[in-house]
């Protein structure tokens, strides 16, 4: 505790109202311990959306930031591939009609195989590493590896061949393998994190971690207080 | 905290004896004491009186001798001041059988014994419990000798929440032939909980396998008992009840979800070595094969039978459970051939399983373990006997147990276990072979031996 540093706190503290904390919010804590993210803007109306866009290139998504949606897929609010100005345009304008709007997050697009990797502070155990296949179907296949915190590199790699679909990691049917070392040192960055933050957390979602050949990327987060 | 005095005690002392309820669980623990147990044991209850021709005493503080251990069951109202008096004579450990603490929410009154103890510095079992039980030595369960199945001295320590499944437990390791070092129910564990009982036994040289019957650790306590799980080189066997979710508690993240409170004490306990059983037979099964065969190995079985169905039966338990039935080479099967009794050597398969045919006599059963126990290839043998085929005599249990004791490798049988087969599962139990009855039951043995690889 004495270790985390003090905007990770304020923000923490900033949050407790909401009980979580916003995305763009999560994905600062997670670069600052390493962890690699999307280039990402929180845009507050349409012209800071579009001049980001225009410096990282299209095509973009945009996610809406809202205190009130947590389950932003559920209401429409991710918008993938959008491929220039008009369609941005009209994304913005139907994110702002949507509850509690405080902006929308524009990111680079990041392709990858889709990870769920989570944490969640146990009453018997404290805190636990969730390790699996990620994306909208990560509680209708459960195919997900857990360890007591903290992990060593070693551990990572036996949380992924604990997985039923470890293949689809090794390259499968043509397309690239993972990069085991981005996504170890990953893993133990997050685990670093989540034994710092354990006061002050309840459970970590990042789903989807995007891993390809090159990149483990933070596509999506959340964290509970 | 030194717990000696708890399992090993010289003298005794059972406070709440009375002189006119024979039935009184206080009772019964005094009478089966006296009469079977070498520690010397003294009654007290503050009316005085007699038992058996024995002195009741009206204090603790009456005793002349030193107290090892005092066995409370007085009401719960009362324990407080017991405690006060056992600490003021030095007493050195107390068993507190007495409910109606914490589990019928009185917390508070737990609260208040576990401050008095902790400050007079006398470690308790309990509340709400049976005790211990060690055999030849010392046993405060409230039950009747009479009524008690009692297994082997071995080499289980069994630490439970439940009383009950405890005393269960022993039928089924008396039945088994799972010999017992040392069994305590720690109930509400108000003070002694799984933590300390697992540094107990992993110093304790009676103690070759250590085995929990958990139902829920309390804060943070399940991450102390793995941590201190992985210093311990004996095996830990767990079986754990409440393993469904807790009804629709809200679960806002997919973490939270995915990794409830079973999968996260699941998960924890592989981590840290740490074996849990998932039913009852796997957990006796544990037992069994742990105390027998305490050396982890990789899991490579040859197999044994007489009958081609029970080795495929157990083929397909083997791959179930991630145990390799390795496939045996055409140059061995061709030498193994040449040793085997000449009615069956055109008939058997060689193969892996090795199926002798019903005409096969000890005789063969040696050869085969002989020549599976040489191999490399092999680090275990099960044999699936069927004493109903003539050529099995009931002396092959002690044949093949000194085959296996030759090698040391482990061997592992499945017996129908009826009576009349008794010498020949004795055979291999007696030499510390463990038999199954049944053919899951014996892959589960070896599954065991793995010692939790995935």
């Amino acid at each position: 505790m004495m270790d985390v540093r003090p905007e990770i706190i304020k923000i923490i503290n900033d949050s407790r109202g909401n009980g979580w904390v916003l995305e763009p919010d999560a994905k600062f804590i997670f670069s600052l311990y390493g962890l690699d993210v999307p280039k990402f803007i929180l845009a507050r109306n349409q012209s800071e959306a579009l001049r980001f866009a225009h410096d990282i290139g299209y095509p973009v998504v945009a996610k809406v930031v809202s205190t009130v949606i947590l389950h932003k897929s559920d209401v429409g609010g991710v918008v993938v591939g959008i491929p220039d100005d008009t369609h941005l345009k009209d994304v913005f304008a139907r994110f702002m009609l949507m509850e509690g709007f405080v902006g929308v997050l524009i990111e680079e697009m990041v392709r990858g195989v889709e990870l769920i990797l989570g944490s969640k502070v146990d009453l018997q155990f404290g805190p636990m590493i969730l390790l699996g296949i990620g994306g909208t179907g990560v509680e209708i296949y459960q195919d997900v590896s857990l360890r007591m915190a903290p992990l060593l590199p070693a551990d990572v790699q036996g949380m992924l061949t604990g997985l039923q679909a470890h293949k689809l990691l090794e390259g499968y049917r043509g397309t690239e393998p993972v990069n085991k070392d981005k996504l170890e040192n990953t893993v133990v960055a997050f685990s670093n994190l989540v034994m710092d933050l354990s006061a002050l957390i309840e459970s970590i979602d990042i789903n989807p971690l995007l891993c390809s050949s090159k990149r483990c990327v933070v596509a999506d987060a959340r964290i509970m207080l | 905290m030194d717990l000696k005095p708890l399992f090993a005690p010289k003298t005794m002392a059972v406070i709440g004896v009375s002189s006119s309820n024979y039935q009184h669980p206080a009772n019964v623990i005094f009478t089966k004491n006296l009469h079977r147990y070498p520690v010397r044991v003294f009654a007290v209850n503050p009316r005085g009186g007699a038992i058996n021709g024995q002195t009741i005493y009206k204090s603790i503080s009456d005793i002349s001798e030193k107290i090892d251990l005092a066995v409370i069951a007085v009401r719960a109202e009362s324990v407080p001041d017991v405690l006060s008096e056992c600490i003021k004579s030095h007493v050195c450990c107390a068993a507190i059988i007495t409910g109606g603490f914490k589990e019928v929410g009185r917390a508070d009154l737990q609260d208040r014994i576990v401050a008095i103890a902790s400050e007079g510095n006398l470690p308790f079992i309990g509340p709400n419990c049976l005790g211990i039980y060690v055999p030849s030595l010392v046993d405060t369960f409230f039950l009747p000798s009479e009524r008690m199945v009692k297994p082997d001295p071995g080499g289980v320590s069994f630490v439970s929440q439940s009383g009950g499944i405890l005393v269960d437990m022993m039928i089924k390791f008396a039945d088994e032939g799972v010999g017992l070092a040392k069994a305590v129910s720690i109930g509400n564990k108000a003070l002694i909980n799984e933590i300390d009982m697992l540094s107990y036994f992993s110093d304790d040289p009676a103690t070759k396998v250590i085995a929990f019957y958990i139902e829920g650790f309390d804060r943070n306590e399940g991450r102390e008992f793995v941590l201190a799980a992985k210093k311990c080189s004996k095996p830990l066997i767990v079986i754990k009840s409440g393993k469904s979710p807790e009804g629709s508690r809200a679960v806002s993240s997919h973490t939270a979800s995915l990794a409830g409170d079973y999968a996260s004490f699941s998960s924890a306990l592989a981590q840290y070595g740490v074996l849990e059983a998932k039913t009852e037979l796997e957990f006796i099964s544990f037992c069994e094969a742990l105390s027998a065969y305490p050396q982890p190995i990789d899991g490579k079985v040859g197999i044994l039978t007489v009958s081609g169905g029970h080795g495929a039966m157990a083929v397909d338990a083997c791959t179930l459970n991630g145990i390799s039935v390795p496939a045996l080479s055409k140059s061995f099967q061709d030498e193994l051939r040449k040793k085997l009794t000449q009615s069956i050597a055109q008939i058997a398969s060689l193969s892996n399983p090795l199926d002798l045919t019903g005409s096969a006599i000890d005789e063969d059963f040696v050869a085969c373990t002989n020549a599976l126990f040489n191999m490399e290839e092999v680090d275990c043998v099960l044999a699936l006997l069927l004493p109903y085929v003539p050529g099995i005599t009931s002396d092959l249990g002690s044949k093949l147990s000194s085959v296996a004791s030759h090698f040391g490798k482990p061997l592992v049988a499945y017996i129908p276990h009826v009576e009349k087969y008794n010498m020949l599962i004795e055979g291999f139990e007696l030499n510390g072979v463990p038999v199954s009855p049944s053919i899951d039951g014996s892959v589960q043995m070896v599954k065991a031996m793995r010692r939790n690889r995935p």
